[in-house]
């Protein structure tokens, strides 16, 4: 396999051609190379995972320091080649809908340099054999995630959003450099595989360095994935795209802490302390996102709170060991999640830009192909079968919590509490925007609703390329859940089997009696069902209130505190944002700034001085040619 | 001969200081002369008898003629000198002199007795390794005439209209 | 003939130089300017004498045929710009007529059309 390494190569390559030339191709060929990179990379990810083996590519040594060497090593194993599969795959798909989508957008061939840089850092990330490499794909999609959130940076918005997910991330990002630094110092190495031996072998279960290597690996992990309490940035990174949101902020990116510590789970096996707060912030998660998702008027925002709710379902079975369980959600969630941010994209532009959910409504009957794909996504979000993949997946890490026994008893139950939140939560999206009358203005707008398979009643014809990747998606939604369908009901654990030939296997503790599957099973979906009534009810509430609500009149309090994330960042602004802020108005004239001031205002007064002899008149100028011969001759004479 | 040499430079001197110092153009004009003609006498002293001729005929002879042409042309103008205004070129003239002289006093030469210097040397002189410098000075009178002719031009239909 | 130390002579064409540097530095009619220049040239010419005088050759007088036929053609062009400064401005003094860095108005660059009412 030793052509592994196109697979994160071709569109790094892509991006590069993409950024030096991009800006003189025809748009066409942005798209095909933007496009056909990541097309290519799938192609060959699919080759290399139904190759079977898992492989070890080392393409060169990075560094040499003293004992200490990282190479620039690509490991396939079932992990990393489920989650390729998932990257280029998406991935792909999210291109292809962007061509259309992005068509005409001033910064084109820019958009699609970042996506492709962006794939290929992930790429890099998920194949790295060595936690340096995987560091510097890490490191390499924060840098495009800010690049993509600020996109249309004309808005100042949009740069304050980047910047606030940027920053934000970096306290995650150094806590995992500390991390590094620890199991480098210690172990004296970075190579994954090596890490897990050593690691196994010297550090103790339980033991101090452990427990701070793997807490620091969460902290990382919590902020990429926007976990509590660094979770702030993920609502406001609904400033960019809709591609965007849905390739990095609900599909890839936010999912690569999920994957660091599956990756590292022989360093978590030794921290059960660690993987005890993993799991409580991930049911934290679940409930605090799924409750401000209840509340948010921003469709986007409503995708982005689910997000983090699903991320945390993710974290709660990585903290009780169901390693194979988390990724399958990751997968299905990329699924179901990314088809709901694209179809919020089509909604978004059907209606003008306008995001806010309450000026909507009817669209079911006005966008019918992406009302369709959007109640597909939404089922298989909120669990609900016949759309399987959001239920086998959330099926599976729940048994797992319940038979993880103890405590796991009570995060099963926060666990069906969140699943019936979600169903509350994504009901009321999907009866706001589609369901009852149409409102506003702007869903008139828009010439002939002529289509091809997608709606574009703005005149847009999104045509087959929208509409492609959304039935693909939306195929996948359906069929996903049969990778592992829940074994009561008849299906194999497929995936599971393929991940634990480089997962740890679940362990079982304690008897399950025969028969409690199904009924844990019915309990969830009853849940679930009791969401959709409840979420029917209040959307028809918000919006006889927001009807009715005069401007400037302002919403109950309660729901303005789960509207602005419960008060987290009022929190950090307090707390963080503004001591910082006093602190360097007090730095603001201090040396280091007076000494550059000093060079440009020594120029502006010289200049000012030198200026008074120009002042056209002869004799001055005689007289300046005379001092200057005495100058001269003075010095001639002198020295 | 020293007397002669010293009333001569006496005379160019203070005509000098005079001609810097008048208010009225003729004035200065005719105090130029006879600092020419003092110059002159001094050249002589030196052995060079026919620069002194020249400038008598040429300097003082053309070229202070052509200034009384402007000057008739143009009327008298009377030019205000304050005597503020000699303070800055004063002290700045001043060090330059000091400078010069500290150069000049430095290098001592012995009096030699003046050689004559004979117009025929001085043609041999301009016309052997001098040559080039005699076809250059041509071009440049050229290029004086051509331009005083040109710029002359324009002046006739100025002047001619308004007969000032 | 007894002889002066050639210094003197020197020391005499200084003095004239600079009381014609003075001269161009402190008077603003472009005449007495003009006049001071050419009391400079004098001097710097009677330098050149001086020290051809000290040589006994034919050198310092060459030298001084040229600056002669110099400043002969300097003054005719001169003179001309004056005359021609003249009729537009109507003021020969030099600090009247500054037109500061930069200026692109040049006596006779518009062709003849001074002196109209």
């Amino acid at each position: 396999m030793s052509w592994m390494w196109l697979i994160p190569a071709l569109p790094l390559l892509g991006s590069l051609l993409l950024g030096v030339l991009g800006r003189r191709m025809p748009a066409p060929w942005v798209a095909a190379v933007g496009t056909g990179s990541v097309g290519l990379s799938m192609l060959l990810a699919i080759a290399a995972v139904w190759g079977g083996s898992t492989v070890t590519l080392t393409l060169w040594e990075w560094v040499r320091v003293g004992g200490f060497s990282p190479s620039i090593s690509l490991t396939l194993d079932a992990l990393s080649g489920v989650m390729i599969l998932v990257v280029t795959g998406i991935g792909f798909l999210i291109h292809l809908y962007s061509v259309r989508f992005m068509a005409g957008e001033e910064g084109y061939s820019r958009f699609f340099a970042y996506m492709n840089l962006f794939v290929g850092s992930m790429l890099l990330l998920v194949l790295a054999g060595n936690l340096l490499l995987l560091y510097l794909g890490w490191e390499g999609v924060g840098l495009c995630s800010y690049l993509l959130i600020g996109f249309w940076y004309s808005d100042p918005e949009n740069g304050r959003s980047a910047r606030k997910a940027f920053i934000v991330t970096r306290v995650g990002d150094v806590a995992l450099a500390i991390g590094l630094f620890l199991i480098a110092t210690n172990l004296g190495t970075l190579d994954i595989a090596d890490v897990a031996r050593r690691a196994t072998a010297s550090w103790g279960p339980g033991s101090t360095l452990a427990v701070a290597a793997a807490a620091l690996i969460l902290g990382g992990a919590v902020g990429k994935s926007a976990q509590l309490p660094l979770q702030t940035w993920l609502p406001d990174a609904m400033a960019g795209p809709s591609p965007v949101s849905a390739l990095i902020h609900a599909a890839t990116m936010v999912t690569a802490g999920v994957y660091l510590i599956a990756r590292t789970n022989a360093l978590f096996v030794l921290a059960p302390a660690v993987m005890s707060a993993t799991a409580i912030i991930g049911i934290a998660g679940v409930l605090f996102a799924g409750f401000s998702a209840l509340a948010q008027t921003n469709i986007k925002r409503v995708l982005a709170y689910s997000t983090m709710s699903q991320l945390g379902y993710m974290f709660l079975a990585l903290g009780v060991g169901a390693w194979s369980g988390a990724i399958f959600h990751l997968v299905t969630h990329a699924f179901f999640k990314s088809l709901l941010f694209l179809a919020a994209g089509v909604v978004i532009l059907a209606m003008n830009h306008e995001h806010d959910m309450f000026s909507m409504g009817g669209l079911a009957r006005k966008t019918p192909y992406t009302f369709a794909v959007f109640l597909i996504g939404a089922l298989a979000l909120t669990a609900l079968p016949p759309t399987t993949s959001g239920f086998a997946s959330k099926e599976l890490i729940l048994s797992r919590v319940w038979e993880s026994g103890g405590v796991g008893r009570l995060f099963w139950l926060l666990g069906v509490l969140g699943v019936f939140v979600t169903s509350a939560y994504t009901f009321r999206l999907v009866f706001t925007v589609f369901g009852g009358q149409p409102h506003g203005g702007s869903a008139g707008h828009g010439a002939n609703g002529k289509s091809g398979l997608a709606d574009g009643p703005d005149g847009r014809q999104a045509g087959l390329i929208m509409g492609a990747p959304l039935a693909v998606l939306a195929v996948l939604c359906i069929t996903g859940g049969f990778l592992d369908f829940p074994r009561n009901l008849g299906g194999r654990p497929f995936l599971t089997r393929f991940l634990e030939t480089t997962l740890p296997a679940w362990k079982q503790v304690g008897e399950m009696p025969s028969g409690a599957d199904s009924v844990l099973q019915v309990i969830s979906e009853v849940a679930s069902l009791l969401g959709v009534p409840v979420g029917w009810l209040i959307s028809r509430r918000a919006v006889r209130a927001a009807a009715e609500r005069r401007p400037g009149e302002l919403k109950p309090a309660f729901v303005r505190f789960f509207l602005g994330g419960m008060g987290f960042d009022w929190l950090y602004d307090r707390a963080f944002v503004r001591p910082f802020l006093w602190l360097w108005k007090l730095d603001e004239h201090d040396v280091a700034d007076r000494i550059p001031d000093g060079v440009g205002g020594l120029s502006m007064l010289l200049s000012r001085v030198v200026r008074l002899t120009q002042n056209g008149r002869v004799r001055w100028y005689a007289a300046g040619v005379a001092v200057g011969a005495v100058l001269v001759i003075a010095a001639a004479v002198l020295l | 001969m020293n007397l002669i040499y010293a009333a001569s430079a006496f005379v160019a001197i203070a005509a000098t200081l005079m001609v810097i110092t008048r208010r009225n153009a003729v004035h200065a004009l005719l105090y130029l002369v006879v600092s020419l003609l003092a110059v002159a006498v001094i050249m002589l002293l030196l052995g060079a008898a026919f620069v002194a001729a020249l400038e008598v005929i040429i300097y003082a002879g053309a070229i202070m003629v052509l200034f009384v042409f402007v000057i008739m042309l143009i009327g008298p103008r009377n030019d205000i000198v304050s005597p503020r205004a000699w303070i800055g070129p004063g002290i700045l003239c001043f060090i330059l002199l000091a400078e010069l002289v500290y150069v000049i006093a430095g290098g001592s030469t012995p009096p030699l007795a003046v050689k004559e210097v004979p117009p025929r040397e001085v043609g041999i002189a301009l016309l052997g390794p001098y040559l080039i410098g005699v076809e250059v000075t041509a071009f440049l009178l050229l290029a004086g005439l051509v331009g005083a002719f040109h710029l002359g031009r324009r002046l006739a239909t100025t002047l001619g209209r308004k007969g000032d | 003939m007894a002889s002066v130390p050639f210094e003197y002579g020197l020391v005499v064409a200084a003095v004239l130089f600079v009381l014609g540097l003075a001269g161009v530095l402190a008077r603003r009619n472009l005449l007495f300017i003009l006049l001071s220049v050419e009391i400079m040239l004098n001097a710097a010419g009677l330098a050149f004498i001086v020290a051809g005088a000290r040589w006994g050759q034919a050198d310092g007088q060459v030298m001084f045929i040229f600056l002669l036929s110099m400043a002969a053609a300097e003054v005719a062009v001169g003179l001309a710009l004056i005359l021609l400064l003249y009729s537009r401005r109507k003021d020969l003094d030099s600090d009247a007529l500054t037109m500061g860095a930069g200026s692109t108005d040049i006596p006779g660059a518009n062709g003849a059309e001074g002196g109209q009412p």
